[in-house]
């Protein structure tokens, strides 16, 4: 079903929704009203602690599906923390805490009998620096496939169809049996992205996915990105404002405050369509960063 | 107003300032020259001390080699002895050790780092570990002798092989499970995320990337420490490593791990202590010998990490 769907699609969206604007203001997200969309994830009242250490507070918004859902901010605002919310990757941190409730299509996924594992196939993720394994390029892909129990006969469409899908087959074709190691950055983080997807997943997680990468390359994720929010819902954490604004369709911009002891904690100062966050935002805070004057 | 302020300033000031001057870096030279003089030091003693077993026992090792090598001891004549019962011995001893310590350690330091992580118990066991490995053998051949060639007889048969090896496996496996330790901690996190971000288990994790990633140090660690328990004397002489021949009669290989032993720190010893030149030689063959099995030891160490570290 899934593979119908890639193929269909791929006929129908023309490369040219993949077009970058560099005045900051995105094209395509600026289409107007949005129209009524499927709810993804529903966050409310958020909180992440380490240990006694409160990161993030009270964080409450929607994602919704088929839409790239951008978190900005100054460093050490939890953008990425409460990224790592949605699919339980704070679990593998020593004393992390969540309270609050994050509804996957209105499962609780914080409650006791959901298991982090199946969280983690259905919502993939791509990580601030490339990170493959140190196998071949054809392995590093059908890793996540042979885990969730692939016919050995399946794997070679899968992976022609997940490196494709990345925008990569045409560079790597010959030689899936070498080592991903020996990829260039970008292609390696396009390879972690058609690993993330060879295992189907409905979301696709992405924290800061082009910081380590160069311009030329960052252009190409980015196409990217605009291209798989037809099969995939997206929810990106980027340094990059004009990133943000050229690719995303939602923005939540977060800002960190000093407590009286002395800790930072993260909260979302504002959540709205990306245009109009780069256009007209709400708050002073949001403002004060978008044009520079902060951070 | 200063040189630098005008542009003829800058460059008669460049000319003057930015040319070699000698002495410079007169620390960063001497401290070159000490390292370099530490290690014609360190390599230099290494080189003295096999160069006078070498020659303390050439004229076993160029007139006798092949009897020292294929017989037993003898208490009659210094030309007799041999130390072919301490190399079975010895092997035999540290294929019992590995067999003990190698999994035993692994798992402890797979337990310390991947499923007891940053807990207070995880962090107090370490540091016991750490200071068991400071602990003289002397110590652990006592422990031997008390623990399993007493209290476990049942089992070991009383002063045997096993009972040898199980002793020098207590005595390893501090260094087989900090060793691994590290190389497990030194697995990137990246790696693991990866691994989970595509919905692996921990077990699958675990097997699938951690372990092959960090194979090669633990295996170079654990036979390194298969070496160091080749050399020991002191614990084996205490859970009754023979000094003297050893009659096997016809028991098989099987049988031998639960009858008496000797190992070639032990002969070494033995040797040492006769009286006469002849014999003083044959403790010089005998190390020439040890030194040539740890050297092996060591090679197969090379090899194994070589053979898991891909060319990735």
């Amino acid at each position: 079903m899934t593979e119908e769907r890639v193929t269909e699609e791929r006929e129908q969206v023309p490369v040219s929704t993949a077009r970058i604007d560099v005045s900051g203001v995105t094209t395509a997200a600026t289409t107007g009203t949005r129209t009524e969309v499927n709810t993804v994830f529903e966050c409310s009242g958020v909180d992440v602690y380490y240990g006694d250490f409160r990161a993030l507070r009270d964080v409450t918004l929607d994602v919704a599906e088929h839409e790239v859902t951008a978190l900005i901010g100054p460093s050490g605002c939890g953008k990425s923390t409460f990224l790592r919310c949605f699919n339980r990757m704070n679990d593998l941190i020593e004393g992390a805490r969540v309270e609050g409730t994050v509804n996957y299509h209105g499962v609780d996924l914080y409650q006791a009998e959901i298991d982090p594992v199946e969280v983690r196939r259905r919502i993939g993720m791509v990580f601030q620096k490339p990170n493959p394994f140190p196998k071949s390029i054809y392995d590093n892909i059908a890793y996540g496939p042979r885990l969730a129990g692939a016919r050995k006969s399946a794997l070679d469409d899968i992976i022609e169809r997940s490196l494709i899908r990345a925008a990569l087959w045409e560079e790597v074709k010959d030689r899936l049996k070498s080592s991903a190691y020996g990829l260039s950055g970008g292609q390696q983080q396009r390879l972690c992205i058609a690993r993330a997807i060879a295992v189907e997943p409905d979301v696709v997680l992405m924290d800061e996915p082009c910081s380590a990468l160069d311009p030329i390359a960052t252009g190409r994720i980015e196409e990217l990105i605009a291209e798989l929010k037809t099969d995939y819902t997206i929810v990106i954490v980027t340094h990059n404002m004009q990133q943000a604004a050229r690719i995303s369709d939602m923005t939540a911009f977060f800002s960190v405050q000093l407590n009286e002891r002395g800790t930072r904690t993260g909260e979302l100062v504002e959540f709205a369509p990306t245009s109009h966050i780069f256009t007209k935002p709400d708050d002073q805070r949001t403002e004060a960063y978008i044009t520079g004057r902060v951070g | 107003m200063t040189v630098l302020s005008t542009p003829v300033g800058i460059a008669t000031s460049a000319a003057d300032t930015l040319r070699r001057r000698p002495g410079a870096d007169m620390a960063g030279a001497a401290f070159k020259w000490l390292l370099i003089g530490a290690t014609v030091f360190a390599t230099g003693f290494l080189a003295v001390l096999l160069g006078v077993m070498i020659v303390d026992g050439w004229d076993v090792l160029s007139g006798n080699l092949v009897h020292f090598l294929t017989h037993g001891f003898s208490q009659r004549s210094a030309t007799d002895a041999g130390v072919w019962q301490g190399i079975i011995g010895s092997l035999q001893v540290a294929l019992v050790t590995g067999v003990f310590a190698i999994p035993i350690g692994i798992a402890t330091a797979i337990y310390l780092v991947e499923y007891a992580e940053g807990s207070r118990f995880a962090r107090l066991v370490e540091l016991n570990i750490r200071n068991l490995a400071g602990v003289p053998s002397i110590v652990y051949g006592l422990l031997g002798l008390a623990v399993f060639v007493k209290t476990l007889s049942g089992f070991t048969q009383g002063k045997t092989v096993i009972a040898g090896g199980m002793t020098l496996a207590a005595m390893v496996l501090p260094i087989v499970v900090i060793t691994s330790v590290e190389a497990l901690k030194a697995v990137p996190s990246s790696l693991r995320e990866a691994a989970y971000g595509v919905g692996a288990t921990k077990w699958e994790v675990l097997s699938r990337q951690v372990l092959p990633a960090a194979m090669s140090t633990i295996l170079t660690g654990t036979v390194l420490s298969l070496a160091r328990a080749l050399g020991e004397a002191a614990p084996l002489i205490l859970v009754g490593a023979a000094t003297g021949f050893l009659r096997f009669g016809d028991a098989n290989f099987a049988e031998t791990f639960t009858g008496p032993y000797t190992a070639l720190p032990v002969l070494i010893l033995n040797f040492a202590q006769q009286p006469g030149d002849d014999w003083g030689t044959n403790a010089a063959a005998a190390s020439v010998v040890i030194l040539v099995l740890v050297l092996m030891v060591n090679g197969v160490a090379i090899y194994l990490r070589n053979r898991f570290e891909k060319q990735w």
